[in-house]
């Protein structure tokens, strides 16, 4: 799963990791864009700080909001030469969504991606069932858990 | 526009009025989650047709961002496949195009995963993930609505016999297409054309709905020549821009 983490070289920094530490999922503001795997790729070309991400799905609203964010954080943290690009290749999977951000996923009331059976993120019980394919984002569907009857996003697999 | 750009510019504009049309459901939609699915899978639709003009502008080389391509062209510079600029109709029958379209493309996107173009390449392998779970929705659509009540079942069928004339276009190609294939870039459709048969025909026959016979075939999106409809649709997509050139949100 490690093959998640975004490579940073070493020359870029520490305020610009930091500035982009502090850029969150607007949809899902609990996550990081390195908790969702976003974040691919910070480099240094010459003085110019180049920092790549990836979209979730290719009809993600929030890519543009991100965009900006990102912009506007490296802009606030006083880092003069950047630039934003996107990379297509290898395609985004939930598998590059770290440990930690799975765990806040959890504490905020959706269900981590899954595979097998989704587990109720309110009582725990695998006793679940699907409502929709697609919840209130494109990222999630809509369950319903059928011990405490708790309807809950889940981040679906993908 | 060389071979490709042409291929990338014609996957864009499927994309595109496909999405547009079903972007026609938002609160129109049968209930709550339908219509946010409707939207979910109109917005999927959307950034693939983003990504296909973006690379089609690039390839072309004059300067077109996506953003020309889709509000500035007139319908006989879209090449579109037919089906996909058809009016939604009922929700039957947006459902039989979704399903027959997305029961061709989930296999499509998959094979064109190894293009060897690697913008197309890389393009398809986020798109394939998609259409899987739009094939899914539909395909329990069809089933749960064809072996439903009376009127269901009719409406479906109905849906099913007004979508299968534009069927065949599905698996032809232009000549750059071809040329594309043989280079690996593009993927030969024809091959795919049994495999969607099975899909369809054991859906069909689940959903207790009848295959239509194979009869007259409707064509020439791909040259430009369009039903009636593609007008209506881009005067609803492009009027902002026509309207008031250059404006921006
Ligand atoms: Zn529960």
């Amino acid at each position: 799963m490690n093959a998640a983490a975004a490579l940073i070289q070493p020359q870029v920094p520490e305020q610009v990791l930091t500035a982009l530490q502090g850029v969150v999922d607007p949809e899902i503001p609990v996550l990081t864009i390195e908790d969702l795997g976003i974040l691919r790729d910070v480099r240094m070309a010459g003085d110019e700080v180049v920092v790549t991400i990836t979209p979730t799905y290719v009809g993600c609203p929030a890519m543009v909001e991100i965009r900006e964010n990102i912009e506007k954080a490296l802009g606030e943290a006083g880092v003069e030469a950047f630039r934003v690009e996107t990379s297509l290749s290898p395609a985004w999977t939930t598998d590059w969504m770290s440990e930690a951000g799975r765990r806040k996923l959890l504490e905020y009331g959706i269900a981590p991606p899954s595979p097998r059976s989704v587990a109720c993120p309110q009582c725990g019980s695998e006793d679940t069932r699907l409502i929709s394919e697609f919840g209130s984002t494109a990222c999630k569907s809509l369950h319903q858990c059928n011990a405490c009857l708790e309807p809950f996003d889940h981040f679906k697999c993908h | 526009m060389n071979d490709t750009s042409k291929f990338a510019l014609a996957l864009g504009d499927d994309a595109l009025t496909m999405g547009q049309r079903l972007s026609e459901w938002i609160s129109h939609g049968p209930f709550l989650e339908e219509d946010i699915a409707l939207a979910n899978v109109a917005l999927d639709f959307m950034g693939r047709a983003r990504m296909f003009l973006s690379y089609a502008g690039e390839l072309e080389g004059e300067g077109r961002s996506e953003d020309d391509l889709a509000f500035l062209r007139d319908t006989r510079e879209f090449t579109n496949l037919l089906m996909f600029e058809l009016p939604i109709g009922d929700f039957g029958q947006t459902i039989a195009r979704q399903y027959l379209v997305d029961a061709f493309e989930a296999p499509y996107f998959e094979a064109l995963c190894n293009s060897k173009d690697e913008t197309i390449a890389a393009i398809a392998a986020k798109v394939v993930k998609e259409c899987r779970y739009h094939l899914r929705r539909s395909r329990d659509w069809v089933i749960r609505l064809g072996d439903g009540t009376e009127e269901s079942h009719q409406r479906m069928q109905d849906g099913i016999y007004e979508m299968w004339p534009y069927v065949a276009e599905l698996f032809e190609m232009p000549e750059y297409e071809t040329r594309l294939a043989e280079q690996g870039i593009a993927v030969d459709r024809d091959v795919l054309r049994a495999g969607w048969e099975k899909e369809v025909m054991a859906t069909l026959a689940e959903a207790t709905l009848s295959a239509p016979q194979d009869g007259h075939a409707i064509r020439g999106g791909r040259e430009g020549v369009h039903t009636e409809h593609l007008g209506f649709l881009l005067s609803d997509l492009q009027f902002m821009q026509r309207a008031y050139p250059g404006l921006e949100w």
